[in-house]
């Protein structure tokens, strides 16, 4: 059942949130938010560097429509990631099953999802999304109510799940197609540099994110376009033939 | 005067979810144009690096232990490892690694 297969997914991805959840609620208690609030909030909003942004401008007095504009900016790879969701639903997809599957979108439920092959399903995301959401948000609450009561080794393992994550979605797509290789390894590269030069590492981790995204799939898409009509290596393999003739 | 703190959570998370909608509203069909084509299909590849690296290697108490646990878990995922397992692998490289230090 895909429900099942979501929550089988949610379930690590959820135990990557608490780690990470835990740590954003520890920042959440220095700008005065309350368990309940923390838990609220990581429940509806379920956007870390988002959340990391909204709780700390709180707590300057931040007006709502600076609130609204830093939201918007911190979360505009969620826009690029609905592109590419909805790109794999065929034309009349009902607009319901795009509205739910788009609800759904996390880094990481939109990283599982793309690395699950065919259209994506809103049982599949919301079969992890209620796995994983309600565990950022005890990770939050509990950040906020207990301070470090993990230990610190135990933390810093658990920070790196979320990344094994992007690793085991982006590494498999790369082995099947060379041009996605040469895309990762080039945002790797840019996205080292980026965090290196001091001009570019003072813009906060979700611009860089947007800009470096949208300056590299630009880049490949002019210089190594998908071949007319081919979604699948078969096509792409066909094609290449063809031109060998 | 401070903003009220739940009319600042609902925006927040209203705001957030209009991002994650906003695609869904306007695509109808699969988008033909070549160019949007393939940036699609780069996206969500290169946005996922992006994030992974070197994030990774500033999220441990160790830089080195993070580094260690990238190349670990590419590793695991080029011979077939599922996503569960990954990540399992990158954790416990950091946590064996920070207990040698």
């Amino acid at each position: 059942m895909l429900f099942l297969e979501g929550v089988r997914v949610g379930f690590p991805i959820g135990l990557g949130y608490f780690a990470v959840a835990f740590s954003l609620g520890i920042a959440a208690r220095g700008y005065g938010f309350t368990p309940f609030q923390g838990f609220l909030s990581s429940l509806i909003t379920y956007a870390s560097a988002g959340q990391y942004m909204g709780f700390s401008l709180y707590a300057v007095n931040g007006t709502i429509l600076q609130l609204i504009i830093l939201t918007v900016i911190i979360n505009l790879r969620y826009i690029l990631m609905g592109f590419a969701l909805n790109q794999r639903m065929p034309a009349g997809t009902a607009l319901s099953r795009r509205i739910l599957v788009g609800s759904c979108i996390t880094d990481e439920i939109f990283g599982a999802t793309i690395a699950r092959p065919g259209v994506p399903s809103p049982y599949y995301t919301f079969g992890a999304l209620l796995t994983a959401v309600p565990m950022w948000a005890a990770g939050t609450a509990i950040g906020i109510g207990m301070g470090n009561i993990l230990p610190a080794k135990i933390v810093s393992a658990l920070s790196v799940a979320l990344f094994g994550m992007f690793i085991a979605t982006i590494i498999p797509a790369s082995k099947k197609d060379r041009r996605i290789m040469a895309a990762v390894v080039t945002a790797f590269i840019c996205s080292y540099i980026a965090g290196a030069v001091p001009a570019l590492s003072e813009l906060s981790q979700g611009t860089r994110t947007i800009i470096l995204t949208i300056g590299i799939s630009a880049l490949f898409a002019l210089i190594l376009p998908v071949p007319e009509g081919a979604e699948d290596s078969e096509e792409i393999k066909k094609e290449v033939l063809s031109h060998e003739d | 005067m401070k903003t009220n703190i739940y009319l600042y959570i609902f925006v927040m998370a209203f705001a957030t979810w209009c991002m994650r909608v906003i695609p869904s509203l306007i695509m109808r069909k699969p988008i033909e144009n070549r160019f949007a084509k393939s940036f699609l299909h780069y996206v969500p590849y290169v946005t996922l690096a992006v994030m992974t690296f070197p994030a990774i290697v500033e999220a441990t108490d160790e830089p080195v232990a993070g580094l260690v646990a990238f190349a670990a878990g590419i590793i695991a995922a080029w011979f077939g490892a599922n996503l569960i397992n990954v990540a399992a692998v990158c954790c416990i490289t950091v946590l064996f690694i920070e207990l040698m230090i």
